[in-house]
């Protein structure tokens, strides 16, 4: 599978993730956000590069918790719940964000 | 907005309907294949090799020879029927495969074939045939539709083992190349990095103290959730989801908070940073036994005297049945304590002790129910007597909060149903499976809320966690009415603020 980004086609996994991860640029989110009929707003963006950050340092992505009360810190705190971030990727933020960040799949009991 | 999944999910009626048989409802189900890479990590080939009938054939003469009691199931099923109508992914999806005795007989046919004598001299009259591509296709869907949970087996007269069935087919499927993804791509990150998600330590200790600062601004109290520290009494092994989803974190808490208060030093091992282990998924005993002996190595590094469990259901059976004949002796540790223990034991222990108050008003708020997680309940015990794997769970939820009900008999206990994602299942490529498999407990969850509105349901077991959360919402329940029993111990605990 491939997406076409920029005119340039991004080897992708059978479950959509990119197959090499420094492919990613944010243009990326916008068409893997594109083929699931989400629209990403500022809101999705403040997931989107928490994830990265998180994934420089840790080379993983960051647990749901540590997530949702980094986001709280920067949305305010009514917004850093599991609940809200499913609002805002209803597939799960653990899985579809990271997609759009281009990150690995959380894989385990997960 | 999301797109509704491309499937029907059935509707959550009456308790308990038995399904029209409809052949091939699930033949188009199967996980993805796993990749070279992953394939070769855990040792076996990368891509389906040429010979691989011979090869197949050759491993499931082995194998009956190896495991004696996986050849008396494949000779001496009579096909009473018993348990056709006792697994969740028959009564989930009505495909006639999904029978367990149907699903092992994909099996048996071809153990028919080359090793019983009718079997070789008259095929037909036996129904036994050759291993084709057609029949390994088979076994792919279809062996992936068991999640191994063995309550067929309890029903069946014979005690006929299928989990043993469906891990055989799987390590002879691994073993001509055609694995499965999600399973053996998380057995390599095990080798590799220590646990399933590939967490590695210096993310493991971020989120581990991330933990502490929300205790210590939650409750006031200064919690530890302490990492490799040598000279521990307790080596805590514990599903990695518990580091990472939600809400299976709730119950890691619940864990520290019990040991705080008890005063019990205790440790995580980056190292063994992994309860679960997927070998059994598998079938692969070489796997099973390297990822259980990463225990022994953190036990004996870090100077333990204990060894505990955290909540997760399969971790628990190859623990309490296996772990001393993978990866003991075990000699090393206090001789006074089981090895290893279950979290749920401990906390019990503490109770009955006397050493750790629980204030069940802490809960009013919660009507709650338990859901036995199958591989508990039908594989391994707690505590001195039998059924303790049924009591000591519900004793401690029952001193955790006032409002407990129990899902009608022939759905918990021994009877337990799988939550629908156990056995290496729980993959978004079987989304649908998992949906439908879930049916029978979410029929008994429904009958049950209609009579007593039931809030939240308790579980010890990162599958069944991350499965209720995923499929709850499709049958009209909030996702965030599964929880851990460690985080009804944890929020009823009595804490010491001077400890």
């Amino acid at each position: 599978m491939a997406i076409d980004v920029n005119g340039k086609s991004l080897e992708t996994d059978e479950e959509g993730y990119l197959a090499d991860l420094s492919d990613w640029e944010p243009e990326v989110a916008t068409v893997m956000a594109g083929i699931d009929d989400c629209d990403l707003t500022e809101n999705h963006w403040e997931v989107i590069n928490f994830l990265r950050e998180y994934y420089e340092e840790y080379q993983i992505a960051p647990a749901v918790r540590v997530l949702t009360k980094a986001i709280g810190k920067k949305l305010g705190k009514d917004k850093g719940s599991s609940k809200y971030l499913y609002e805002l990727y209803p597939y799960g933020p653990a899985k579809q964000a990271c997609k759009y960040a281009g990150l690995p799949k959380p894989t385990g009991c997960v | 907005m999301a797109k509704p999944p491309e499937f029907d999910i059935p509707e959550a009626g009456d308790y308990i309907f038995t399904p029209p048989v409809m052949p091939d409802a699930m033949s188009h189900s199967q996980p993805y294949v796993a990749k070279d890479v992953h394939q070769e990590a855990i040792g076996f080939p990368g891509e389906l090799i040429d010979n691989w009938q011979q090869v197949a054939v050759d491993k499931l003469g082995e194998l009956t020879k190896k495991y004696r009691g996986l050849q008396v199931y494949l000779d001496s099923c009579v096909k009473c029927g018993a348990c056709t109508d006792k697994c969740h992914y028959f009564l989930g999806t009505g495909d006639p495969k999904n029978m367990p005795v149907a699903r092992q007989d994909l099996l048996r046919k071809v153990y028919r074939r080359y090793y019983t004598l009718p079997g070789k001299y008259f095929p037909k009259l036996v129904g036994a045939e050759d291993l084709t591509e057609e029949v390994l296709d088979d076994w792919y869907k279809y062996y992936h539709q068991c999640s191994q949970c063995r309550r067929c087996s309890v029903y069946c007269p014979y005690g006929i083992d299928t989990a043993e069935v469906s891990m055989a087919a799987r390590e002879i499927m691994d073993t001509v190349g055609k694995g499965q993804k999600y399973c053996n791509e998380i057995i390599g990150k095990v080798h590799k990095i220590g646990n399933n998600l590939g967490l590695p330590e210096p993310a493991l200790a971020d989120t581990l103290e991330g933990l502490e600062e929300d205790v210590l601004e939650d409750d006031g109290v200064p919690v530890k959730f302490p990492l490799n520290v040598k000279g521990a009494d307790i080596l805590l092994v514990t599903p990695s989801a518990d580091f990472f989803a939600e809400p299976h974190i709730d119950g890691l808490i619940g864990y520290a908070k019990v040991f705080h208060q008890a005063g019990l030093s205790w440790t995580v091992s980056s190292h063994a940073s992994e309860a679960a282990n997927f070998g059994l998924f598998i079938g692969s005993y070489e796997n099973m036994q390297k990822v259980a002996v990463r225990i022994r190595e953190a036990a004996l590094e870090l100077g333990v005297k204990r060894i505990v469990f955290g909540e997760c259901g399969h971790a628990w059976r190859v623990g309490y049945s296996f772990l001393n004949t993978l990866a003991g002796p075990f000699d090393f540790l206090d001789p006074n304590y089981p090895v290893p223990q279950h979290i749920v034991e401990v906390t019990h222990d503490l109770m009955q002790q006397g050493r750790i108050k629980l204030d069940p008003e802490a809960n009013d708020d919660k009507r709650v129910t338990f859901h036995d997680s199958c591989n508990v309940a039908r594989a391994s015990r707690m505590g001195s007597k039998a059924g303790g794997q049924f009591t000591l769970p519900r004793e401690i939820i029952k001193a955790s909060c006032n409002h407990f009900y129990d899902m009608r008999a022939d759905t918990i206990g021994e009877a337990t149903f799988c939550c629908g994602g156990g056995g290496g299942l729980l993959t978004d490529d079987l989304i649908e499976l998992r949906t439908k498999g879930a049916l029978p407990r979410m029929q008994a969850l429904k009958e049950l809320n209609d009579q007593h509105q039931i809030t939240h349901m308790a579980a010890i077991c990162a599958i069944c966690k991350s499965q209720f959360a995923k499929v709850l919402p499709y049958y009209g329940f909030e996702m965030d009415q599964i929880i851990s029993v460690h985080q009804l111990v944890g929020d009823a605990l009595v804490m010491d603020t001077e400890h």
